[in-house]
């Protein structure tokens, strides 16, 4: 199969065409949005340490913002479980909070919104494309899942919560509120693989994705393609996707037009670079279609 | 690499990944296959077995890195209330909330790679060298525990049990070379219970008493004040988590004088005062009598401490 060079060269830089005829700050719309939350959390974390403004303590994993609304990690909380520690009420409440909230918007809007280690993921990905790198084996993308199970039978083996102990996006917060350590050497090796392995980190492995991903199952907050009788199949969309596989039922199938996989991430980026305005962002009902 | 939807070799659509996601279509069947279904199927399971696979390596490396990070003896000393080290492992999320509301910045959360043993990372320690333990009456870093690893039943903070303070070094303790320092001793916010001064002759004057600072484990709260104060370039007396400090007696070990108060009186009775005869006349034969030594003015072990056995 014969690669095109004029086609790898337009999808190393998806998104040209939405530029010209929507314009930049349109065509990411949603990346900017997506990073002003991304980098928001940080700030309201960092204000305390850095600035004297606590607002939130803690950490992603668990934190108390404004002195009374808890939240916690409710992934960390299950390995806490599995290890044979009952929780206090506080952590088992901001679990919940955390829980439901994720299980009404979508879990993966976790990954996308709110981790930090996605501004490492992209721009790996974002190198990725740009240096037309094609190297790397893909993990099968259960993997995650598989790794999830895996890590709980761990916890409650050695009783203690395991990810803990290897979690990038632990080490990143932790890293930068509480002192660095080594903590960066882990988030060096997530870029590096990321850069070697399309998508190999959030899309394959990590069980915290995997994790949120099954909170999404009955998410609201859904992309939706209603103009994909106009898609061109000029393929940005899929090379910019973070889960491209989510796409194709959608896009390409008789049915739904909404994404509904609980592996879509709803970070958007699909709606910021299609030049036909194939996607938009909407709710898990809205079946409206031009098709 | 070909059929990843990031690298299309055509305009033509993406196929389903191998594992394939719910509602793609199976990728069309090419001769080599053999069909359609067993085609797919074989990826299918190829798939699921790399998967598990994979996972539970990943899963097993995690285990024996876990395992092996916790088999270190950690010399962290814990904030107050804190679990036992296995228990507090299953509980500590390591969010660092209790870092945030100690007031005297005592607490740090234990960074990756760190070699001095000073706990899993991300979990939280104090040094006392350092910063010691100020133990608050409120113990505001145990009410911000989220999960129970610092256990919130701990109100009173001279139950607290960060540690043992041991004084390690006897050759360097000014007090043991017979001067008067007792900063240690003074500073202890439990003074003459966790810390008491013992007096004893001092042999090498001769004429002098020697104080000797000693910490007793039914008060020592392990807070490191002692340790912090120290006026030696290396303290003498440091602060040891309780597995590394702790000593332990064997189950069936009963201490006689502890019995005896207990029972308010000796539990075997008044010992049978016998005559000792054959003292007053030396020994017929001279083979038994040479080697004995002269009779003793009681019937004790001479060399015996007071304690064991010993008489004072």
């Amino acid at each position: 199969m014969a690669v095109s060079t004029s086609a790898a060269k337009r999808l190393s830089r998806p998104g040209q065409e939405a530029v010209r005829t929507r314009g930049w700050l349109a065509a990411h719309k949603w990346l900017l949005l997506r990073r002003a939350s991304q980098l928001t959390i940080l700030a309201l974390f960092l204000a305390g340490p850095w600035f004297g403004v606590w607002l939130v303590k803690g950490n992603l994993t668990s934190s108390l913002t404004l002195g009374v609304l808890p939240l916690t990690d409710p992934y960390a909380l299950l390995q806490s479980l599995a290890a044979g520690h009952w929780p206090y009420k506080t952590a088992l409440i901001g679990a919940a909070i955390v829980l439901a909230f994720y299980l009404l918007l979508g879990g993966r809007v976790f990954c996308s919104w709110v981790c930090p280690v996605n501004l490492i993921t992209d721009a790996a990905a974002w190198s990725r494309r740009r240096l037309g790198l094609k190297t790397g084996k893909t993990p099968a993308e259960a993997t995650r899942r598989w790794l999830l199970g895996a890590t709980l039978v761990v916890s409650a083996a050695t009783g203690s919560i395991a990810w803990e102990w290897v979690n990038p996006v632990s080490f990143f917060h932790r890293s930068l509120f509480f002192g660095w350590g080594l903590g960066w050497l882990a988030l060096a090796a997530v870029f590096v693989y990321d850069l070697t392995v399309a998508r190999g980190w959030c899309g394959h492995l990590c069980p915290m994705g995997a994790f949120y991903s099954l909170l999404g199952k009955t998410a609201l907050a859904r992309v939706t393609a209603p103009q994909r009788a106009r898609c061109n199949d000029c393929m940005d969309c899929f090379a910019v996707c973070p889960e491209p596989q989510v796409i194709r039922p959608a896009l390409k199938g008789s049915g739904s037009p909404v994404i509904l996989s609980s592996d879509c991430t709803t970070c958007g980026r699909c709606v910021d670079v299609c030049g036909q305005d194939v996607f938009r962002f909407s709710h898990r009902f809205d079946q409206r279609s031009a098709s | 690499m070909a059929d990843r939807p990031d690298m299309p070799a055509t305009p033509d659509l993406p196929r389903a990944p191998r594992g394939g996601a719910a509602g793609t279509a199976p990728a069309p069947a090419t001769p080599e296959q053999g069909g359609p279904a067993s085609g797919a199927r074989r990826r299918f399971l190829n798939g699921i077995a790399g998967a598990a696979g994979s996972a539970c390596l990943m899963g097993l490396g995690v285990g024996l890195y876990s395992r092996q990070a916790r088999a270190l003896p950690a010399l962290a000393l814990r904030p107050p209330g804190a679990l036992a080290e296995a228990d507090f492992l299953a509980a500590c999320v390591r969010c660092g909330l209790c870092v945030r509301d100690c007031p005297y910045d005592t607490l740090k959360l234990a960074p990756l790679g760190d070699a001095a043993g000073v706990g899993a990372a991300g979990t939280p320690y104090f040094s006392a060298r350092q910063v010691p333990c100020e133990m608050c009456e409120d113990i505001p870093c145990v009410k911000a525990c989220p999960t129970g690893a610092l256990d919130h039943g701990l109100t009173d903070i001279n139950q607290a049990r960060m540690g043992l303070a041991a004084l390690v070094d006897h050759e360097s303790c000014l007090n043991f070379l017979g001067l008067r320092c007792d900063v240690c001793y003074r500073v202890c916010p439990v003074i003459d219970q966790a810390i008491t001064l013992e007096k004893m002759h001092n042999p090498r004057s001769d004429r002098h008493a020697m104080l000797l600072p000693t910490v007793h484990s039914d008060h020592c709260t392990g807070c490191g004040k002692c340790e912090k104060s120290c006026v030696l370039p290396e303290a003498a007396i440091k602060v040891f988590p309780l597995a590394l400090a702790k000593g332990k007696l064997p189950e069936h070990y009963r201490k006689g004088w502890e019995e005896k108060e207990k029972a308010g009186g000796s539990l075997i009775g008044d010992q049978l005062q016998l005559p000792a005869r054959g003292v007053d006349t030396p020994p017929a034969s001279p083979i038994g009598g040479a080697g004995l030594p002269s009779a003793p003015s009681h019937p004790v072990v001479p060399s015996a401490p007071p304690g064991l056995g010993g008489e004072r």
